[in-house]
């Protein structure tokens, strides 16, 4: 807080910043909040027997509906957007601890890199995943010659849609481990091989706590969005690889089925809500004392 | 095995940056491809005739356009009210801060087939027409966090002494934001309206809840991958991300050019 603040005429500064919240949060309000509470209320409106057509209600079974019908597709998108998730960490870490601690005057181009994939289309990088993991391509070769697929391919597989996954949201992941790691102060780390500690010990002794932040905050930025993705498993999976994002879009908008859509919405979103906060309880507690 | 051992690191970073655009390159490269069938997957043979008749396939150039003109007003828009939030969470305290600061993390936190989703329902329930509108007020909703955390992260890294030497000096408020903060604040704001226009135009989850029957560029990506993209399509795609790597560069070297000039002459 600055001293001005502190002294000034604190009921009107008090006044100017809720001028200054005023639209943004109305708007977040009223697009945001508000369709929140009718996709509940449309989550337990009732059949008329008529497709697309439904009324109010407290219709509760809807939930019961959606979770039987749908329970694969649950557990399938969260252990996806897991594997993708550790995946990604392993992937951003190297290369965020070195722009943020090792790349000088490489630094800003770096960063101007990893944001660079965000201008290019996401549905057409999604689509040249087709084309660099195809049957015919190097890598399925490769892998098969060392006898290391299951399937003996990676299209249409649930490898395919954990691989489009981790590379789709990567980004999310770099950014907040870079913050993270570039507030570290590197004489600390400096000082860990000074008491004759060896890199490793260093690095899970100090850099690894202290840039703690970063990756809950980058593990839930790639999470959240990996559990509700459906382009990754519509493009790059077979039928038996879809996800809750796939059934909550193909009833909402193919099968006009609005309360099982927004029931599965509810679960999805209290499942999210639920993994995130016993998450960062235990980050918080364990990891970062 | 020393040298390897200390580049190790740094030849890592530039895997995982290759990486990245390895997905990129392979559109860039179909761009210039004269596709054997209707999809555009494997290489053919060399063509130019895409890039010299870019809106030769139906819709495509209209819906290119369109999704322009949505993500430049869903910026503009969403760029002066987030950066307003900003202003409002950094540099002032007020009850309610936090429920502000927990709405503005919300909407970057529910999966976005949610975000479509619910406000499809409320579209539905006050029986909305669905379209340029719809989509817009979508894209700002959810681009609005995203500017706000850009924003916050350029105004909390500011020196506050700086606006207290002006206020010191008798400048009124808005005389401090005009001449001081937003000077100052610059750079970020641009920054996030940048990634801001880049979420927009690229959106299709929410945008595909939201549009009804108009088409926007990711929308008509989608439903030509049934039928096979148009080559058209890869090479407006590769024009977007060169021309938006070009310039963000060339910002980063006259930037830096600016800040070593001004450290020079201090």
């Amino acid at each position: 807080m600055t001293i001005a603040a502190a002294v000034g005429p604190a009921r009107r500064r008090a006044r100017i910043a809720y001028l200054l919240l005023l639209p943004g949060i109305a708007w977040l309000a009223i697009f945001f909040i508000i369709p929140l509470i009718s996709l509940f209320f449309t989550s337990l409106q009732v059949s008329t027997g008529s497709s697309g057509k439904y009324k109010a209600g407290f219709n509760w079974r809807n939930y019961v509906e959606a979770l039987s019908e749908y329970w694969e597709f649950f557990l399938r998108a969260l252990i996806y957007a897991g594997f993708a998730t550790v995946l990604a960490l392993v992937i951003a870490y190297p290369l965020a601890y070195f722009i943020a601690l090792k790349a000088g005057r490489w630094r800003a181009l770096m960063l101007v890199l990893v944001v660079a994939p965000f201008f290019a289309s996401f549905l057409l990088r999604t689509y040249a995943w087709k084309t660099i993991l195809a049957d015919d391509a190097v890598i399925t070769q490769t892998l098969n010659a060392l006898h290391l697929l299951p399937d003996g391919r990676i299209l249409n597989t649930s490898i395919a849609v954990i691989a489009g996954l981790t590379y789709n949201f990567l980004p999310f992941m770099i950014l907040p481990l870079y913050a993270a790691l570039d507030k570290i102060d590197p004489r600390l780390i400096e000082a860990g091989s000074d008491l004759y500690a060896s890199p490793f010990t260093t690095f899970r002794k100090v850099t690894w706590p202290l840039s703690m932040p970063g990756v809950v905050a980058g593990t839930l930025l790639t999470f959240i969005p990996a559990a509700g993705d459906y382009i990754n498993a519509e493009l790059l999976g077979s039928t038996k690889d879809k996800m809750i994002g796939n059934a909550i879009q193909t009833n909402f908008i193919e099968f006009r089925d609005y309360p099982m859509a927004s029931a599965l919405s509810f679960i999805l979103m209290a499942s999210i809500l639920i993994i995130v906060t016993v998450y960062i309880r235990r980050a918080g507690t364990e990891e970062l004392v | 095995m020393a040298w390897l051992r200390s580049k190790l690191l740094g030849i890592v970073a530039v895997l995982v940056l290759v990486y990245l655009f390895v997905p990129i390159a392979v559109v860039a490269v179909l761009s210039f491809n004269n596709p054997e069938g209707k999809f555009n997957v494997s290489w053919n043979e060399f063509s130019l005739s895409a890039w010299g008749n870019l809106c030769g396939v139906a819709g495509v150039c209209q819906s290119f356009i369109l999704s322009i003109e949505i993500a430049l007003i869903a910026t503009l828009i969403a760029t002066v009210f987030g950066t307003m939030i900003a202003l409002a969470l950094v540099r002032y305290r007020f009850r309610g801060r936090g429920a502000a600061n927990s709405l503005i993390f919300l909407p970057m936190a529910t999966p976005e087939v949610v975000l479509g989703a619910s406000l499809l329902a409320l579209y539905l329930n006050l029986r909305l027409p669905l379209g340029f509108w719809t989509i817009l007020i979508a894209h700002i909703m959810f681009t609005i966090s995203f500017i706000v955390v850009a924003v916050k992260a350029r105004l909390q890294g500011m020196d506050p002494r700086l606006e207290e030497a002006a206020q010191d000096l008798y400048a009124s408020p808005w005389q401090t934001f005009r001449f001081v903060t937003f000077p100052l604040v610059l750079p970020g704001i641009l920054g996030a309206a940048l990634l801001g226009f880049a979420l927009s135009f690229d959106d299709f989850i929410i945008s595909n809840f939201a549009s009804g029957t108009t088409v926007t560029f990711p929308i008509f990506i989608w439903g030509a991958a049934q039928r096979g993209i148009p080559v058209q399509v890869y090479a407006l795609a590769t024009l977007v991300f060169a021309l938006a790597l070009v310039g963000t560069v060339l910002g980063q070297i006259v930037s830096s050019r600016r800040r070593r000039k001004l450290a020079a002459s201090s």
